[in-house]
């Protein structure tokens, strides 16, 4: 009688069938996370590796990532070289089943990093892109649970639609600045697809890198830099320490422009929860920036 | 002149963050030279060290309590370096170990505390380096801060010399003035703390302790009196200043680094070239000063 019980209570607890079927799904940063989770709705739990404000390029997973990764049905990576630690991670976690690049099909571009070329990954700051992300997240999600392939391609059409109309927007505010003045110096590197697709010049900060100590040289030099571009559109981050940030907008009297969301998303009730809202936080911080040049 | 104006006093001129790094530089000197000197010739050359990494902890609560505050931060370091100092120097006199080992002993685990406080908030900000300032984002507060600093020092030791000079020749003189003498002891510890607490919002720690105590071990090797040695160490200290401010700007090197250095040539500089006891001077003596006695002391 209590095998029974318990038999009847296994039975219970068991997934029913094909169609409520949940997929584990693991995404490697935030921002995609979030636009997987956009596209799976309710038919997928997503665990994100690198959670947000944490960095994608630089990640060190831990036993507990190995594990979440080992029970996955289905992995989803940016690709384009962003996860370098994804290879070992995933032969260390014995999964086996697919991984997909969430970047496929995206005309890649390079960016300069430690003085050679290399493929720059951050695609998604392009709309354009941004939507062929949610084809082939759709698209994967699909071959993984093909019983709910209508499912994911109705939600992928919606937000494609959605993604489609921040584009306009996004096109109609860089609009509002005069050509000539479109013109950023920033320490984020992320900008390049955004740059190239939005018709605005990223400018990187001379003399000053994020992860050398300042020197007097190099901070004369990023000085000089603003004043000759006459740039007032300045987002610097990471810069070592708040207080040489401060002293670059006290000498140059250009107040710092606030903080762009490029790589990570912010944590839930931050100013960039959501991959739409990350533009719609930076945009407003681009142009105002933009327009005082 | 040209060439000598540009290289030696353009950049100041043209950018706001060197001239405040300079007068940073200029406060620091006369705040911490004449502490450093004390404690050279009180044979506590390694305290402010110790000192130094006993603050860690005080400034990592002050930044953990309140967020990035100067203030916070400063009063943080000043109450654990007071804390350490005070308890390693009760511990000492009120059992039989000596204060240089329960001082180490102290600062020790106010060290670990510390990295374990900065460690535990290590997210997304580099903690360190908010702890520990660069002298080239000094901001009109850290200024401020720095300036106070130095001249409450300043007229602080004017009030404690006597006993403290009489303490550099009988180190056993402030213990047999009993409570008032112990007064003072505190009340110079507390000053070490100050002075390293203005040097860290500008320097950061360690730089803090080179600009302390190179200036002050060079200028035993120039000069005899004790107000003399105050004068040679604080002119060391803002010479180093300028002239490794002045690298930094030319040769792109990190200012901390390129400033306590360039003391650090003042002092090797003065071991070699010194007029009292320098080795030259002692070992070769010059044969056309015959008049002159080669060592003056």
């Amino acid at each position: 009688m209590r095998k029974l019980v318990l038999i009847a209570i296994l039975l219970a607890l068991s997934p029913v069938g094909a169609e409520a079927k949940t997929l584990d799904i693991v995404a490697s940063f935030s921002v995609l996370g979030e636009i997987v989770q956009e596209v799976a709705g309710d038919k997928a739990e997503v665990h994100t590796l690198v959670g947000p404000d944490g960095d994608a390029h630089s990640f060190e997973p831990t036993p507990n990532d190995a594990g979440t990764l080992g029970r996955a049905d289905l992995v989803i990576v940016n690709g384009l070289g962003l996860e370098k630690w994804m290879e070992r991670l995933i032969e260390a976690s014995g999964y086996k089943g697919t991984v997909a690049a969430a970047s496929r099909g995206v005309h890649p571009r390079l960016m300069e990093a430690e003085g050679t070329g290399v493929t720059d990954p951050h695609a998604w700051q392009d709309l354009a892109n941004g939507r062929l992300y949610v084809r082939n997240i759709a698209d994967a999600l699909a071959a993984a649970d093909p019983a709910d392939a209508d499912y994911f391609n109705a939600r992928a059409q919606r937000y494609d639609a959605t993604l489609a109309a921040l584009d306009a927007w996004v096109r109609k505010e860089i609009a509002r600045v005069p050509a000539a003045k479109r013109r950023v110096i920033t320490t984020h590197d992320a900008f390049g697809y955004f740059g190239a697709a939005y018709g605005v010049t990223f400018l990187a900060p001379e003399g000053i890198s994020t992860d050398a100590e300042p020197t007097a040289g190099g901070l004369a030099k990023l000085i000089d830099q603003i004043r000759r571009e006459r740039i007032k559109a300045l987002f610097l981050e990471n810069i070592t320490s708040s207080q040489l940030m401060q002293t670059i907008a006290q000498e140059t009297g250009v107040p710092l422009g606030g903080a762009l969301f490029s790589d990570a998303l912010s944590p839930p009730g931050g100013p960039a929860p959501t991959y739409v809202d990350m533009f719609k936080n930076n945009l407003p911080k681009l142009v105002a920036g933009m327009q005082k040049n | 002149m040209i060439h000598l104006y540009s290289a030696l006093i353009e950049p100041f001129a043209a950018y706001g963050f060197m001239r405040r790094a300079l007068v940073a530089c200029l406060a620091l000197s006369f705040g911490s030279g004449p502490i450093g000197v004390f404690l050279v010739l009180r044979r506590m050359s390694l305290m402010g060290d110790a000192m130094s990494h006993a603050i860690l902890p005080g400034a990592a609560i002050g930044f953990l309590a309140v967020g990035l505050s100067l203030w916070a931060m400063s009063a943080g370091g000043l109450v654990v370096g007071l804390a350490v100092a005070l308890l390693a120097g009760l511990v000492s006199r009120a059992t039989s170990i000596r204060e240089d080992a329960s001082l180490a002993g102290f600062y020790l685990i106010s060290l670990a505390l510390g990295v374990l406080l900065v460690s535990l908030k290590g997210s997304s900000i580099d903690l360190l380096h908010v702890l520990f300032g660069t002298i080239l984002g000094v901001s009109d507060a850290s200024l401020l801060l720095v300036a106070g600093i130095a001249t409450v020092s300043l007229f602080t030791l004017a009030l404690i010399y006597r006993p403290l000079v009489a303490e550099c020749f009988d180190p056993v003189f402030l213990r047999a003035l009993g409570a008032a003498g112990s007064r003072y002891h505190i009340l110079f510890l507390a000053l070490v703390v100050l002075n390293l607490v203005a040097g860290f919002q500008a320097l950061g720690t360690l730089m803090a302790v080179g600009l302390m105590m190179l200036p002050a071990a060079a200028a035993r090797f120039w000069a005899a009196e004790v107000w003399s040695l105050f004068l040679v160490a604080a002119g060391i200290a803002f010479a180093s200043g300028y002239a490794g401010l002045l690298l930094s700007y030319h040769l792109n090197l990190p200012s901390g680094p390129a400033i306590i250095l360039v003391a650090g040539i003042a002092y090797i500089g003065s071991i070699l070239l010194g007029r009292r006891d320098g080795i030259v001077k002692r070992y070769f003596p010059a044969p056309h000063h015959h008049r002159l006695p080669a060592d003056t002391r």
